[in-house]
């Protein structure tokens, strides 16, 4: 909870510094006293979590870019001389590559952790909204950087994505043009796709900033989903929390490594250790994992124009989710109907991303794979626009305690 | 730390937290160097760092210029009025008596046997040793500066035939890379 | 008499259109790489000298006459992690090996009759191609283009275990009713089991300088070995650092919890 500073600076140094830039002080309400909710859980860790890996991203981007050159003709070539000739340019570059995996792991825990406890409700909506704008960043930062190692799937996932901006009629095809730079994606398109990706991730911390401020108003939620009462439900963010975040920041980090070193071509495809070859398309063209229940929301719309749609709306919809629930309960720990609703929902959004995966004409256990993903997409905005405020006004809520500490006495029955 | 932990086993507890600290400290510190150490050349660089030269072309009183390292190499095949005149002087005179060797200890003095071992064969970096220009050579048709070596046009240091600098503003001898003779004919460089 | 023809063309008829449209039936899908082991697949394996040095041997004598290893430097056989040449050796490679020289005092890149000048290579070079650029490349190899193999391992789905199901997959019969390509050659695991290269390895095909026998099978194994370290020459170097790494963070999270567990010992 956002109130008077308790810095009290105890040298002359800190009096002279806070008294020109509160730096100090600004740290020491926001890391180091700040109340925190005593009750909050391992899915609350990933906020931190994720800050290490933007952090981790820009650090290595940065190094793998006094490396890499950004022209058609000599980028894969120099990704491979960082693999082959530069210092640990082996580690960098996988550790670039994973972390961008790990970075949305992270971001779609934390996300569902936030649908789950009702995170996103009154008086947090802009939380939840800045919180939108940074994922898509981040999805635009991960399109970006794909492309440039400029093999066949980065070459063709640009294609294919520029292209999607041809369904837009009338300027569709204008504005496919100006993104290219050229009649099709190639040098001019790689040059500023370097740029921009070198740019977002400065955007995305400058909003990431925003997020933690608009979040330090009212302070975290918490599991339960009810208030904070007194100051006995809290403990001071260090070193609760900065020694269990360090804890759990481990942990994220031994299987971040687990990849970077056995397994660092696990998430990424044979496909793109192939140049690009502008005259012939791979016979399956997919992104990264991350972005496949995106891309099977696209293609399971026949319609180029409406699938684009489709696949926009789904990212639009987030927007209005904390006007879309309409419960007064926050937390699905006290909402048994929603609760189940909800993992039917993780289920579509695990399904809508092996669709992804598949091809398009793909049949499973006799199932095409194309009508998976239209119910499961189906399900998708149902689950917002349909589910959330009916659910809302019809559920009986369980009964909520009285307080945190209240609930975390040994009397009190255990929570799930 | 906070007013909330007791302050019953402390020492313990301040241990754990002090090792931790310390532990994790290692870890940034072992974690940091890769980043450091990408900037230090790559292997690629390190192989483009030495080169092996072919002299079976050069005559006497002619000098190839080899690019190496980014920098002029000087490859100068001397004539033995050349060698002589380079032998014929007082080391100790000179503006910089070192040898400049990088083949030989840095008190080496500048006599002509230690900076050709081979008297025939001068391999210098062509990089005047005062702000950077490459040094033009002397030959007899065409004589640049008083010693019969080099002349730096660009603020008028002279150099005699074994590469020392005589006059002008240059402070240090030209520098003798790192050679080894493969055969009569092949030098490795650096 | 007529009727017997025309029965016996109708059953002609018949029977051809039948095996043409069992053979249009016949999934030409790529067939699983059979199981091989390596030394170097799992967290601790490491490639082994002497099959990355036969590999060498195999790809140099045989795979070099058609494709490139472009991305492989000369100095990259020396290294640590590799096949781990000598210096001498090295250079010896290297020199024997010619690359297109810069151009000459007169500024000519080729001689009088139009051949390209060339030079020995050194340390810093790449190994040679076998051909100057695609054109050439499809043109002495019947249209098809002899992909580079410096990252052939990592470029297909399969892996080690997929290029050693091609070396070793010619000598397999084709099922009854497939018709290979002209100009092609039958590989069931290549897809659609139409392969343009020829099988290029044969009992002998190679003599092993350290008088291991020469069979195919064994000429797959070190050459595939040697393409894996020349997609990956840090293969090694990773799998060392990452122990290291595990053991540290594994410690460190043990630190951690203990701290962790202290610091809200009292809380509740």
């Amino acid at each position: 909870m956002s109130g008077p500073s308790t810095y009290n600076p105890q040298s002359g140094f800190e009096r002279w510094l806070d008294s020109r830039l509160p730096l100090p002080r600004l740290l020491h309400d926001t890391i180091h006293t700040f109340p925190t909710p005593k009750n909050l859980n391992i899915w609350y860790t990933f906020g931190g979590i994720l800050a290490f890996c933007l952090g981790v991203q820009i650090v290595t981007g940065i190094v793998l870019a006094m490396h890499y050159v950004a022209n058609a003709n000599l980028a894969f070539n120099s990704v491979e001389g960082i693999m082959r000739d530069v210092n640990y340019g082996w580690l960098i570059r996988y550790i670039h590559a994973n972390g961008a995996s790990m970075f949305f792991l992270a971001v779609y825990i934390h996300m569902f952790r936030g649908l789950y406890y009702g995170s996103y409700k009154a008086p947090r909506e802009l939380i939840w909204i800045i919180g939108v704008l940074i994922y898509v960043l981040m999805m635009a930062t991960a399109f970006f950087g794909y492309v440039l190692p400029w093999g066949q799937m980065s070459f063709w996932g640009a294609t294919v994505i520029t292209n999607l901006f041809t369904a837009i009629p009338v300027v569709g095809g204008h504005i496919a043009t100006w993104l290219w730079g050229d009649f099709a994606v190639g040098d001019a398109t790689l040059n500023r796709f370097f740029s921009l990706h070198y740019l977002l991730p400065f955007i995305i911390a400058g909003v990431v900033g925003l997020h933690i401020w608009a979040l330090h108003v009212p302070g975290n939620n918490n599991p339960l989903g009810i208030d904070v009462k007194s100051p006995q439900d809290t403990v001071p963010f260090h070193p609760f929390y900065t020694v269990k975040d360090a804890f759990y920041l481990t942990l994220f980090v031994i299987l971040f490594a687990g990849f970077v070193f056995y397994a660092p071509d696990f998430f990424g495809n044979p496909d793109n250790y192939q140049p690009a070859n502008p005259l012939v398309t791979p016979p399956d063209i997919v992104p990264e994992w991350y972005l496949l229940p995106f891309y099977a929301m696209l293609r399971s719309i026949p319609n180029k124009l409406l699938g684009v749609i489709v696949m926009a709306g789904a990212l639009v919809t987030l927007v209005f989710l904390p006007w879309l629930d309409t419960s007064r309960v926050r937390s699905c720990r006290f909402r048994p109907l929603m609760k189940q609703f909800f993992w039917v929902f993780v289920v579509a959004c695990v399904l809508l991303g092996y669709c992804g995966s598949q091809s398009v004409d793909a049949v499973k256990l006799g199932i095409p794979m194309v009508w998976v993903a239209r119910i499961a997409s189906l399900y998708y905005y149902a689950f917002f626009w349909l589910i959330l405020p009916i659910v809302g006004l019809i559920e009986t809520p369980k009964k909520l305690p009285a307080s945190i500490s209240q609930s975390v006495l040994p009397s009190a029955a255990p929570a799930e | 730390m906070a007013a909330t932990i007791s302050d019953a086993g402390t020492t313990r507890r301040d241990f754990l937290y002090v090792a931790t600290g310390a532990v994790g400290g290692v870890g940034v510190a072992a974690a940091a160097w890769p980043f450091i150490d990408q900037m230090n050349p790559s292997t690629a660089a390190l192989a483009m760092g030495s080169t092996e030269i072919d002299l079976t072309a050069v005559q006497p009183g002619q000098q190839i210029v080899y690019k190496f390292r980014g920098q002029p190499l000087f490859v100068r095949r001397r004539t033995p009025a050349e060698i002589a005149s380079a032998k014929d002087v007082d080391v100790s005179a000179l503006p910089d008596p070192l040898a400049r060797n990088l083949n030989l200890p840095d008190s080496t003095l500048a006599n002509d046997a230690d900076r050709a071992t081979k008297p025939e064969w001068l391999i210098l970096v062509g990089v005047c040793t005062h702000l950077g220009c490459t040094p033009t050579v002397s030959t007899p048709q065409m004589p640049e500066g008083d010693y019969g070596g080099w002349l730096c046009h660009c603020h008028g240091s002279m150099y005699d035939t074994a590469g020392r600098i005589r006059k002008g503003p240059a402070p240090q001898n030209l520098l003798v890379p790192q050679y080894t003779f493969l055969s009569d004919t092949r030098v490795k460089v650096g | 008499m007529r009727l017997t023809h025309l029965s016996l063309g109708i059953a002609f008829g018949l029977l051809t259109t039948a095996s043409a449209f069992a053979a249009e039936a016949i999934d030409t899908k790529r067939l699983h790489p059979k199981h091989v082991e390596f030394e170097f697949e799992g967290p601790f394996g490491t490639y082994d000298r002497g099959a990355l040095q036969r590999g060498y041997q195999v790809y140099k004598e045989v795979c070099a006459a058609c494709h490139a290893v472009d991305h492989l430097a000369f100095h990259a056989l020396g290294e640590p992690g590799g096949p781990e040449f000598t210096e001498a050796q090295v250079r010896a490679l290297a020199t024997a090996a010619k690359v297109p020289a810069e151009p000459n005092d007169k500024g000519e890149t080729t001689d009088d009759k139009g051949t390209p000048l060339m030079r020995s290579a050194t340390l810093a070079d790449h190994l040679p191609a076998p051909f100057p650029n695609e054109n050439a490349a499809r043109a002495n190899n019947g249209g098809a283009l002899p992909p580079d193999l410096s990252m052939i391992v990592k470029a297909r789905e399969g892996g080690a275990a997929y290029v050693y199901a091609i070396l070793t997959g010619f000598h397999e019969k084709a099922p009854a009713g497939f018709k290979v390509t002209e100009g092609k050659y039958f590989n069931p695991y290549f897809e659609g089991w139409n392969i343009g290269m020829p099988p290029p390895l044969n009992a002998n095909s190679v003599t092993y300088s350290d008088g291991t026998k020469a069979t195919i099978e064994q000429e797959a194994h070190d050459v595939v070995t040697f393409l894996a370290w020349a997609a990956e020459p840090k293969m090694e170097e990773r799998k060392r650092v990452g122990f290291g790494v595990m053991v540290f963070l594994i410690a460190f999270a043990g630190l951690l919890f203990a701290a962790y567990k202290k610091v809200w010992k009292d809380v509740h």
